[in-house]
């Protein structure tokens, strides 16, 4: 398979906005990066010359870490900026705050924002390459892409695979980018939980399966990737305790036991222990938690690499 | 208009001669080291290497492969697709003969010393190529081992087609 040269896009907003050639360019880079990450000397001069802000309006540790990281590896130069303690509770407006940062000869954009759609927004109006961190409950793409790579390790192919996505659906863009990643990469999904945390259109829009049972779900799927109940993002309660929640829905050592293959078990955290996942399934030997942590770092590289030279 | 610098038989004797030179003069192969450069040296490197091993039977050659994409001084000019980098063993402290087909400007030559660094610090390196285009040189890296030299413009390419065994210069924009 010959990889074509260049990203159709300027900005990774989303997985939307992406071909598959693109997700296999970035995925096929990342490995490359991977290699690098196990080197004694970890870091490549790729972005010497290129400044990067992190700009996170929302609450992040791992994903800004990792950004971070792969940033220092590439030998970016790179500006942290946080909402809290900014001129932002002044009451400065997200495009004067990026203008401000941008007359700072800032080449890329690193994105978090609670409201969906905020990083579309500053792509309109600023010259910078933007990269989204996660914007509100649309999308979540460098989650995606990670997310893909682990499974591809995994199983070897995203063609045919069956990913079952189990939780609260309704809030997560990482549920959202996996479900657009894995169907343009020919892999079948399903979507379990409970009714009120699934979308009642989901099945029409992506084409993906839904099902109510958790256990049904993991019969079916090959990869199970169990997401984070988001109470934060819920104005009113929407199932009726954890303790319920767990006992119907969450995934248990005992579920796993019950079925009669091995699948693999993925979480993109920060994990509600003995909610969604319990201890002895999220530390056990078919968890790929940590290597998609690992793999953020390759992916994320990539993605910075990729979009550098579109400047 | 193309001319042949290199026939199949010539370049089947250079190959010969440079492996030769490689191993003259005492050759230590237990602290030497022969690194390719992706993707286009690599051909070349198996080539001068299986020559290398025939003449020394018996004795351990280590081969890797290092791509330099990571290195390269131009991202923002256009992004280069990464190939795959194998030295699975230490440079620390050895000598390394890095192998090219083509040198050129001499920058590839240079992200290639930036790239070793990350692996270790050898003793030495020395550089082998098949064709040294002498008079376009955009940095001081010279050859120690050298297939042919020869004298060329910048509209003119020299590209080693292997599937044809020859070493062709082309005339024409796009060096």
């Amino acid at each position: 398979m010959r990889l074509k040269m260049q990203l159709s896009t300027k900005h990774l907003l989303g997985i939307r906005a992406l071909t598959r050639e693109d997700i296999e360019l970035i995925l096929s880079t990342a490995e490359q990066f991977k290699d690098v990450l196990q080197r004694p000397v970890k870091k490549v001069p790729s972005l010497r010359d290129v400044t990067i802000v992190n700009l996170f309006y929302e609450n992040s540790t791992r994903t800004r870490i990792s950004f971070e990281l792969a940033e220092k590896r590439l030998s970016a130069d790179t500006i942290n900026f946080t909402a809290s303690g900014s001129s932002v509770s002044k009451g400065e407006t997200l495009l004067d705050t990026v203008n401000n940062i941008l007359s700072m000869k800032v080449d890329m954009v690193v994105m978090r924002h609670s409201a969906s759609g905020a990083p579309h927004f500053l792509a309109q109006h600023i010259p910078a390459a933007i990269v989204n961190a996660g914007d509100g409950i649309n999308e979540h793409p460098t989650q995606g892409l990670l997310d893909a790579l682990s499974m591809k390790q995994a199983l070897g192919t995203l063609e045919g695979i069956r990913v079952a996505i189990i939780g609260d659906i309704m809030h997560s863009r990482v549920a959202m980018s996996n479900i657009y990643l894995l169907k343009k990469m020919g892999a079948e999904v399903m979507v379990a939980g409970p009714p009120t945390l699934i979308p009642p259109y989901i099945q029409e829009a992506f084409g993906v399966k839904v099902v109510y049972k958790v256990r049904e779900a993991l019969e079916w799927c090959d990869v199970a990737n169990v997401l984070r109940i988001q109470l934060e993002r819920q104005s009113q309660p929407l199932f009726s305790s954890l303790r319920e929640y767990n006992l119907a829905y969450g995934v248990s050592r005992r579920l796993l036991d019950g079925l009669k293959k091995d699948i693999f078990i993925m979480h993109p955290g920060p994990i509600n222990r003995g909610v969604e996942l319990d201890s002895d399934v999220a530390d056990s030997g078919h968890s790929l938690i940590l290597q998609q942590v690992e793999n953020g770092v390759a992916v994320r590289m990539a993605v910075l690499y990729l979009l550098a030279g579109k400047n | 208009m193309a001319r042949i610098i290199l026939d199949p038989d010539q370049l089947k004797l250079t190959i010969q001669r440079l492996a030769h030179q490689l191993t003259e003069d005492g050759l230590d192969v237990k602290q030497t080291v022969f690194i390719g450069i992706q993707p286009r040296g690599i051909k070349f490197a198996d080539r001068v290497v299986d020559q290398i091993r025939k003449l020394l039977p018996g004795q351990k050659v280590q081969y890797g492969k290092l791509d330099i994409t990571f290195y390269r001084d131009d991202v923002r000019d256009g992004i280069h697709l990464p190939n795959q980098t194998s030295i699975d063993f230490s440079i620390e402290g050895k000598t390394v003969i890095l192998i090219d087909d083509v040198l050129y400007t001499g920058r590839t030559i240079r992200s290639a010393l930036d790239a070793l660094q990350d692996f270790g610090r050898p003793a030495r390196v020395a550089l082998c190529a098949l064709i040294d285009r002498r008079f376009s040189r955009e940095l001081p890296i010279q050859p120690d081992f050298c297939g042919k030299t020869i004298d060329s413009i910048v509209s003119q390419r020299v590209i080693v087609e292997w599937e044809h065994e020859r070493v062709v210069l082309h005339e024409g924009a796009g060096a």
